[in-house]
């Protein structure tokens, strides 16, 4: 064991200023991701909105932002970059990493939220699958996790929070490598923020229980009404939901929490 | 700044140490200033100073001031 040492003094207080601070967040066309885009904008941060495919997500985003009367946002290089990049690839990773490093922002927050989820039982899930979750969710945010604790160092200043999942930590029938992958994160988390603690670098994870968005679209409204059956509070959540939960976790308003997971889920039982 | 003034700006910055103490046998670990977090600290340092990205495997071999300089030399910045 690698002991950290040397806590920063004063460490709670911002050490970049609003106009200078960025936010990194993955799968930013996703469903999650777009909410989490406009909350940061709408904090003032700038946002580096890292996607797949920049044609399709860039439209997806413009529209998520001018349907919450940010009509401007999508054409202003000011209040967001867009990254096009595969998570699964290291030397795309890298590059972006290195266009961030040359912008005029400093990174100041990460969602690493790009994630992938298939579903099949134990029995029927390929080793393909399995690695491909694996890499999606795992690797790639660990390598998330690695380049932007580097560049967050510098200003000793920096709050990650990763996108895990209830069945990370409950597990769920059919999701056997997604829960694995969505586990490992919660490890990563805790370990990440332990050694990142002295640097002022917190570390945290979210865990959303049913969220409307693309992943659970192909529910049939059969499956839909039994999982909001065993929801507390009655209904499915939204991606705004859980962006306001990674928002508290962002801002200096959650300065002394680290390591941890907080589940955003209505009180689902699986 | 030469690029040796560089160099040492990073480590007196990241370690807190006096520039004194900077030699090429200097070795991490080797006094309590360069422990695990110093080196994190170090590695932001370098790149800033230079403006480069350090490979991961740079980073770990990074164990002495000079490793540091013919780490750096694969990234242009002679001494
Ligand atoms: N919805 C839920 O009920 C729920 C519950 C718990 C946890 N989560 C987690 O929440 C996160 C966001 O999911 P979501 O619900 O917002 O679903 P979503 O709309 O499908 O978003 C997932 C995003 O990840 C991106 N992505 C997947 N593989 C990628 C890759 N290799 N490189 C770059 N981007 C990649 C997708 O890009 P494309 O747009 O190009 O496909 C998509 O934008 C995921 O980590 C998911 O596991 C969701």
């Amino acid at each position: 064991m690698i002991s950290a040492s040397k806590p920063i003094e004063g460490s709670s207080e911002p050490r970049v200023p609003l106009e200078q601070a960025a936010i990194l967040i993955t799968g930013a066309a996703g469903g999650i991701g777009r909410a989490c885009v406009i909350a940061c904008v709408k904090q003032g941060w700038h946002v580096f909105a890292a996607m797949r495919n920049k044609q399709e997500g860039q439209e997806r985003l413009r529209e998520a932002l001018q349907s919450s009367g940010l009509n401007n946002v999508a054409q202003s290089a000011d209040l967001l970059t867009l990254l096009e990049y595969d998570v699964s690839d290291s030397k795309q990773v890298k590059a972006a990493f290195a266009q961030i490093k040359k912008s005029p922002y400093e990174l100041v927050g990460l969602v690493n939220n790009a994630g992938l989820m298939k579903d099949s039982l134990l029995g029927m899930t390929s080793l393909d699958d399995f690695d491909m979750q694996m890499l999606v969710n795992v690797r790639a945010s660990f390598l998330h996790l690695q380049l932007a604790s580097r560049l967050m160092t510098k200003n000793k200043q920096g709050s990650i929070v990763n996108v895990s999942s209830v069945i990370g930590l409950d597990g769920a029938p059919g999701q056997v490598a997604y829960s694995a992958s969505k586990a490992a994160l919660l490890g990563m988390t805790k370990s990440a923020a332990k050694e990142l603690a002295p640097l002022n670098i917190r570390v945290n994870a979210v865990a959303p229980g049913f969220i409307n968005t693309q992943l659970t679209h192909d529910y049939s409204a059969a499956k839909r009404a039994s999982v909001i059956n065993n929801i507390a509070v009655g209904r499915e959540g939204q991606p705004e939901d859980v962006a306001a939960t990674i928002m508290h976790l962002l801002s200096a308003q959650s300065a002394y929490i680290t390591g941890q997971t907080i589940r955003i889920d209505g009180m689902m039982s699986i | 700044m030469s690029t040796i003034e560089q160099l040492n700006a990073a480590f007196v910055s990241a370690l807190d140490i006096d520039e004194k103490q900077i030699s090429d046998e200097l070795a991490y670990n080797s006094i309590e200033e360069w422990d695990s977090t110093a080196h994190m600290i170090l590695i932001a340092e370098l790149e800033d100073q230079f403006d480069i990205m350090l490979d991961t495997d740079d980073i770990i071999d990074m164990s002495s001031v000079a490793k540091a300089k013919e780490i750096l030399q694969k990234y242009d910045i002679s001494f």
